[in-house]
This record gives C-alpha cells, sequence and structure tokens, in this order.
C-alpha cells in the first residue's frame, strides 16, 4: 500500500514569491472585496461549468476528496482524511473527514461522493466532464446509457468511498480534485433541478449569498469551512458585464479590487511603465501552450517535410512581441510548468534556408497556397497576418480565415477542412497539471474524430500505446520516471511535427494595491484566482 | 380601430412566425455545432453523443421547430443550453434595464432632436442652421463606443460626477442615456427641421401670421403639433431597436440589458437565448410601430378621418 505522503507531488513548480517579502504582511479581518468579468457567469453547477470564470468560483464553493495547496499543483486531501492505493493501481480507498456540513446544514457521507460523480457521468446532466471518470469500473455502461450508477464507486459506510478502476490511471488522483468531482446534495439538487447551478449548495470555502443576473454574485465566507484559517476575506462580490477597460480605471480608482479579464492590450504598456506596475500586475505562467495545428491529413501537409519546413518559418520571437511580451516562445507542445517538460529539447530553430531547402525537397520549391484558421477576436487575427508573413517568406501562401471561435472549432474537428489552425483563444489549458491531459484529446488518436480536439488529426499508435503506458504508472513513487516518459512522448512526437508550438502565454491579472499575497494565489495553475488564499493587507 | 388593431395583431403574428422560422433555419445552419461546444475541450465523443441527445439536437430541424412552437405557444422559451436557465427568466431579468435605457434614452433624444430641429427650420440658411445640422451631423456619423467612452471618462472617471458602470439609481443611467440620447438626436433633428420647415410654409401658418398671433403660439400650438407626425414614427422605430438591446453602449457602461445577454449567447451558440432574444426584439419592434399607427390618429385628426 503507498500512502498519501508519497504525493503526487510536482512540487515547487510555481516559484514562491520569497515568503520573507510577506513575512511583514498580515491580512485584515472582515474584508470585502469586489472582482469584475465582462461575461456573465454561466452556471455554478460543478457538474457543467467549465469556463475560467466560473471554474475559480465553483472550487471555492464546494469540496472534493482531493485539493492542491493554494498557488501550487501539489495535491492534499481535502474532504478525504486519508487514503490508500492498491499495488496493482485499481483500488482507491477513502477515508472521510469527519463533521463536514453542506451550507444547508446536513453532514457530507460517502453517498455524497458517490452521487456527484455518478451525477457528472450521467448523460443526462448534459455535463462536459464525464470523460475524466472514464477509468472507474462501469463507466461505459453508464456513459452508455445501460446502467443508472458506476457499479466501481463502493460506499461501506458513511465515512469510506472505494473506487474500482477498470484500468490503471496514475491521474486518478487529479480527476478527483477538478470540478466535476465536487461533492453536492442530493437533496439540494433533485429539489433545485436544472437550476442547481443558480442555487449551489457545496460544502466550500464560501457559500452563495445572492444572484442579480447579469449584475451581480454576492459570495460569503462559510464559519463552518473545515480548513483552518480558511478563507481570509469574509466575502466577495462578483460584479459581471463590465468592460475590462472600464472595470481598469475603476480599480485604479479603488472601486474595484481585482479585474478579472486582466489589461487590454491598448492599455497594457501604460500600466507597465506606470508607478503602480508592480503593485497593480500579477504576471504568471500558465499550463497553456499557444500552436499553429497542422493537419496531416490535407495535402500537402501530410508530408512531414512541408510541415518541418513550416516550423523552421515562423519567427517566435516576433510573434511573443505582439502580445506585448506576455508569453514565451515554445519549442515543444508542454508548457515549461508541466512536469515532463524537456529542458534541453531545443526543436525547430528559426531558419529560413533551411526551410525553403527542406520544401524543395518535398517537391514545392515555388511553395504552396493553403489556408489559416483564427479566431477573430484580438490578438489572434493579428498573431495570423504574422504567421501568413512568416509563411510568405518561404513561398507558401496561407489564406487567413478569421472565424468565430465555434466556427474554428467546427472546422477543426471535421476531417479535411482546416489545412492550419492557430489556436490562439482556443488554446490548450491543462485541466489539471500532468501531461497526459496534454496528450489524449489534442494530440492522441482519440482525438483525431469528427467533432474532436484533434485538429492535427495526427495518430501514432506507437505514441498512444507509451501514453497508455505511462499512463499506467500509477505508483506515486514512479512519478519522475513517468513524467520522463511522458516528455519523451512530446519531444519524440515533434519529429512527425504535427503542431508549431508557438508560445506560452503568461495570464495576467489586475489587483487593487491593497491586495495582499503572493502571485500565484491570484494565476494559480489549478483555478485561477484561488478565492480561498487571497486576502487584503493592513 | 378596432377592424385596424386586429389587422395589426394578426400580421404581427404572422411576422413573428417568419422571424422564428428563418431564425430557426439559420441557427441550426450554422457549422458550428452547440453540443460540440458545450461539451468543451476534454469530452469524449460518447459525452458530445449524449449531451446533443439530451438536447434533442440529434432530431430532424422539423420535428426541432414544431417542438420549439409547441412550447412557445405556451409562452416556454426552453432553457439555456450554458446557463440551464430559463431563457425567459433571463430575459425577465434584463428586462427592466432594457426599458429603463430606452425610455431615458428616447426622452433625451427627443427633447434634444426637437429643440435642435426646431431652431434650425427657424432660421433656415442662417448660422444657427449651419450650425445646428453640422453638430447633428456629428451625431449621427460618430461610433457609439467613441462618445461612449468620451462621456465615460470626462463625467465619470475624471469628474466623477457619475457613477463608472453598473445599475443602479438615477445616476447610473444619465451617462448611457446621453450617449444614446446625443447620437440619436441628430436624426430627430434633421427630421424635426425638415417636417418645420415643410409646415412653416403652409397656408394656414401665414394666415395665423397674418391675424396677428403672436410668433411663439405660432410655433408651438401650429407648427410643431403638425410637425410631430414623422417623429412619433421615429420613436416607434427606437422602441423596437432599442428592445433588441443596444450592444456597444450596454458593453461600455456595464450595463445590464438585453444586448448583453444575446451577445454572450451568440459567441457561445447558445440557440435558445438567440431565438428568445429575437423574439422579443422583433414583438418590440411589431409592437412599437403598432403603438406609433395608433397614437398617429390622436395627433393628427386627418388620419381620423381617413
Amino acid at each position: 500500500m503507498t500512502h498519501w505522503l508519497h504525493r503526487t507531488a510536482i512540487a515547487g513548480l510555481m516559484a514562491l514569491t520569497p515568503l520573507a517579502a510577506l513575512a511583514d504582511e498580515t491580512p485584515v479581518k472582515g474584508a470585502t472585496i469586489v472582482v469584475t468579468y465582462k461575461d456573465d457567469i454561466a452556471t455554478l453547477d460543478p457538474a457543467i461549468g467549465y469556463d475560467w470564470q466560473n471554474w475559480s468560483m465553483i472550487k471555492s464553493l464546494f469540496s472534493r476528496l482531493m485539493e492542491y495547496t493554494p498557488g501550487t499543483a501539489d495535491l492534499v486531501p481535502s474532504l478525504a482524511e486519508s487514503f490508500e492505493i492498491s499495488p496493482d493501481g485499481l483500488t482507491y480507498t477513502f477515508k472521510l473527514r469527519k463533521g463536514v456540513k453542506f451550507s444547508n446544514g446536513r453532514e457530507v457521507v460517502a453517498s455524497d461522493v458517490k452521487y456527484s460523480i455518478e451525477r457528472a457521468v450521467n448523460p443526462k446532466t448534459q455535463g462536459p466532464g464525464a470523460g475524466f471518470f472514464g477509468a472507474i469500473s462501469g463507466f461505459d455502461d453508464m456513459s452508455g446509457g445501460k446502467a443508472e450508477g458506476l457499479s466501481g464507486i463502493e460506499t461501506p459506510d458513511d465515512q469510506t468511498v472505494i473506487f474500482k478502476l477498470s484500468r490503471p490511471d496514475a491521474t486518478f488522483l487529479h480527476v478527483l480534485a477538478i470540478n466535476f468531482a465536487s461533492v453536492v446534495p442530493k437533496e439540494v439538487v433533485e429539489a433545485e433541478g436544472q437550476d442547481f447551478g443558480k442555487k449551489p449548495v457545496g460544502s466550500g470555502a464560501f457559500v452563495l449569498k445572492d444572484w442579480v443576473i447579469g449584475q451581480k454574485l454576492v459570495f460569503e465566507k462559510n464559519p463552518n469551512f473545515y480548513v483552518a484559517d480558511t478563507p481570509k476575506i469574509d466575502g466577495f462580490t462578483v460584479e459581471v458585464g463590465q468592460e475590462p477597460l472600464v472595470a481598469l480605471l475603476r480599480l485604479q480608482q479603488g472601486e474595484v479590487d481585482i479585474a478579472g479579464d486582466g489589461i487590454p492590450p491598448a492599455k497594457f504598456l501604460e500600466i507597465k511603465n506606470g508607478p503602480d506596475a508592480a503593485d497593480i500586475i500579477v504576471d504568471g505562467e500558465q499550463l497553456q501552450t499557444g500552436y499553429v495545428a497542422l493537419n496531416t491529413r490535407v495535402k500537402p501537409l501530410d508530408d512531414v517535410k512541408v510541415r518541418q519546413a513550416l516550423n523552421m518559418a515562423v519567427n517566435k520571437e516576433r510573434i511573443t512581441r505582439i502580445v506585448n511580451g506576455r508569453a514565451t516562445p515554445a519549442n515543444q507542445p508542454l508548457p515549461p510548468l508541466m512536469p515532463g517538460y524537456d529542458k534541453d529539447y531545443k526543436g525547430y530553430a528559426y531558419d529560413i534556408e533551411k526551410a525553403k531547402a527542406l520544401l524543395a525537397e518535398a517537391g514545392y520549391p515555388d511553395g504552396f497556397t493553403t489556408a489559416l484558421y483564427a479566431s477573430s477576436t484580438d490578438p489572434n487575427p493579428r498573431i495570423a497576418q504574422a504567421l501568413q508573413q512568416d509563411f510568405a517568406a518561404i513561398g507558401v501562401k496561407a489564406e487567413i480565415k478569421a472565424l468565430a471561435n465555434a466556427n474554428v472549432i467546427a472546422a477543426g474537428g471535421t476531417e479535411g477542412e482546416a489545412p492550419m489552425i492557430w489556436s490562439g483563444g482556443m488554446a490548450w489549458i491543462a485541466d489539471f497539471p500532468d501531461p497526459s491531459n496534454f496528450y489524449g484529446p489534442i494530440l492522441g488518436c482519440a482525438g483525431a474524430v469528427q467533432g474532436g480536439w484533434n485538429w492535427s488529426w495526427y495518430c501514432n499508435k506507437d505514441l498512444d500505446a507509451r501514453a497508455i503506458a505511462a499512463d499506467s504508472m500509477s505508483d506515486p513513487a514512479k512519478k519522475d520516471e513517468r513524467a520522463k516518459l511522458w516528455g519523451s512522448v512530446f519531444t519524440d512526437l515533434m519529429a512527425d511535427a504535427p503542431w508549431i508550438p508557438v508560445f506560452n502565454e503568461r495570464r495576467v491579472v489586475a489587483k487593487s494595491k491593497r491586495m495582499g499575497g503572493p502571485g500565484n494565489i491570484y494565476i494559480d495553475p489549478t483555478r485561477v484566482i484561488n478565492y480561498d488564499a487571497i486576502y487584503v493587507k493592513q | 380601430m378596432i377592424e385596424l388593431i386586429l389587422r395589426r395583431f394578426g400580421g404581427a403574428l404572422m411576422i413573428l412566425f417568419g422571424v422564428a422560422a428563418i431564425t430557426f433555419v439559420l441557427l441550426y445552419a450554422l457549422p458550428a455545432d452547440p453540443a460540440v461546444q458545450l461539451a468543451g475541450r476534454s469530452a469524449t465523443a460518447q459525452t458530445v453523443a449524449n449531451i446533443r441527445h439530451e438536447l434533442g439536437l440529434d432530431q430532424p430541424l422539423i420535428v426541432q421547430f414544431v417542438h420549439y412552437l409547441g412550447n412557445l405557444v405556451q409562452g416556454d422559451l426552453g432553457r439555456s443550453y450554458t446557463q440551464k436557465t430559463e431563457v425567459m427568466t433571463l430575459i425577465l431579468a434584463r428586462l427592466p434595464a432594457t426599458l429603463i435605457l430606452m425610455v431615458s434614452g428616447i426622452l433625451v433624444e427627443v427633447a434634444i432632436g426637437l429643440t435642435l430641429g426646431t431652431i434650425a427650420a427657424l432660421n433656415r440658411g442662417g448660422a444657427v442652421d449651419r450650425l445646428v445640422m453640422t453638430v447633428s451631423f456629428i451625431g449621427v456619423s460618430a461610433p457609439q463606443f467613441v462618445v461612449a467612452l468620451l462621456l465615460l471618462y470626462v463625467f465619470a472617471a475624471t469628474l466623477q460626477w457619475f457613477p463608472m458602470a453598473g445599475f443602479g439609481g438615477f445616476s447610473h443611467v444619465v451617462l448611457p442615456a446621453l450617449t444614446l440620447g446625443v447620437l440619436g438626436a441628430g436624426w430627430y433633428a434633421r427630421m424635426v427641421r425638415s417636417a418645420m420647415i415643410d409646415v412653416l410654409n403652409q397656408d394656414y401658418i401665414r394666415t395665423a401670421r397674418a391675424k396677428g398671433v403672436a410668433e411663439r403660439t405660432v410655433i408651438l400650438r401650429h407648427a410643431v403639433p403638425n410637425a410631430l407626425l414623422p417623429i412619433v414614427a421615429m420613436i416607434g422605430i427606437d422602441i423596437g431597436q432599442f428592445m433588441g438591446g443596444v450592444v456597444v453602449v450596454e458593453a461600455v457602461y456595464g450595463w445590464p440589458g438585453i444586448g448583453q445577454l444575446a451577445w454572450q449567447a451568440i459567441q457561445q451558440v447558445d440557440i435558445p437565448i438567440i431565438m428568445g432574444v429575437t423574439l422579443i426584439s422583433s414583438l418590440a419592434i411589431v409592437t412599437g410601430n403598432l403603438i406609433a399607427d395608433l397614437v398617429a390618429p390622436l395627433i393628427d385628426p386627418r388620419i381620423r378621418a381617413r
């Protein structure tokens, strides 16, 4: 048996701001803050919500068996007190913390965990996250409508949950930490039906007090939350429908504490060079890679030499300047924060002559004509233009198709439709900090299907087998070996060049001067804003 | 009169049915698949298929449309794909803000437009006329977001006379209403000017002046009411337009109107919301025009006689 102390740890990924600098900061008691977003909050139902605004709010309203230490990717038990993994990696046994209550006053018991995960898998819920639980025994029957529940979840008593897996899944603890695994009270869900997302009840750090549709959401501290000294603020109000530019003006005047949409490109340099920059701007790496998908099933991109030539044609430094330097050039699919990222891998260097030579070798000395799809939201059309110019330098004429995200996604998921897609605005951000999440849906054979997200339509059976082998290594003691194996999958696939990895974008959040704490609780790798951890300083 | 109302009511129903049918077909012809959009990045093919089935998107278009119409006649606009909330609830929640902005915007438009148009007409060809026409030309052609940001920057951010964004008391509505009003007033001013010039050349005005009626009375009692007719028609159109949401103004001032809802729904391919907002705003346009038609005879007895 392996005890939880062997963390899946990816510890120390995010360099914590030196603690000494924060030592003299004391959180103000009883503070409430204001957060703004442009878009309305869609839903707070943890089985359904899947955008980056509601993601962090759902995190704070509900609790899950596993959680991450704030600001890091370190897994720790949360609603679970302890757990054990069987040597074959197929049985996970969790002991629940005693005395945890939903905000309606009822105690959280093991059957709630079972109910909540079954609800996320149940087709009737229309949840996007069902597939994450694919390793649990009985998943196929339930997802296919043949069973009402998951045979692989057992609750011998109120304090014990046992998961039986149909295959080893090294990411399973991460799966139990994502929002879709949040624990909800059955009686409230059944009473509210589809309106549960507007009237959520959970056992997290905060409680939703009020929701004025189209205007604001008021969150209040859960006085009974089981984690000591958490949260550190008494509440927060989310004001929606706020234009980022206006939100920023309000922030500078002290009316707003966090401008959730960050700093609009037009204002970025002014703020960055302003006197308050250090206090206002939080700039952090996230688990994201912006890339050009090269469709391996469209001529002439089906020729690996053509794809390699395109990789060499892109001036990534110049493209990072288009986003005001808020990104770092990338050479492989995995972002640097992800376990398995290969520091020593060099990728395809920018080399126009070599690119031209490769194109000539492939039989296209004069280039060819193709199309580049991109999201129509700024700055993506501008990035597409820069790519277009880079491609033109080696004789490849790419027509830009700037469309609404949904249309680009639809074209990408249709075989033979989009030769090249710039992923910006729709780019892959990891659901949890594990490399497997960067492979299956976007680079594996499973994603190369109608409506899938593998826009390169790249399918390498050999790499798929290695991916499965890596995900079977669920013994936490083997985490380094596993990360290495994963890293090699990504660098090896770059030989086939299904992507042009362009950059790893950093997220920027604007906060008022009174907000305290390190930057990585405002750009938390697993939840963006960590409402449980942020505080107002004296 | 009752026959007119009934006839218009029947026409309105036909128009709404047409709008529903066309919008429905257009939305379903989109290449974007709402189920894929909803399922998000990590979803398996099975999840997408399940969502499509639960939403009824795997049924033939005509079956979906009949089903939609069946619910519609019962006042059920369906549930949002992304929010799962009833579309009617979402629209009703935003109705007060939309109505307030509509009424105050139209009031500002009419007040400014009527005043400037009348002044211009009375000084026809003079310097004042040219000035008013130039100003109204700027109003007609200035982009909404520029004016909105300008007013916001000057009166809210710098002078701090008004709050910068949000929905609340009277002070919140001033800037959004001014933005709409100032821009819309250009159209009204031009319309009032030409109508007034037309009226001022009429025989009865000359008669009134000849029998020594004070100029003030000539303008306010005889000229303005007769020049009002086109204005009423225009207000009817504006009611419909503003009800559909004024996306830019709502965005800049964080005004929780229907425009915001529609814009977000379009980005998310949330078909029930798009359908709902389209139907509500078509209903408003039809109603606005109907009201204008009904008010016209009250203002102009000649129409009543017809």
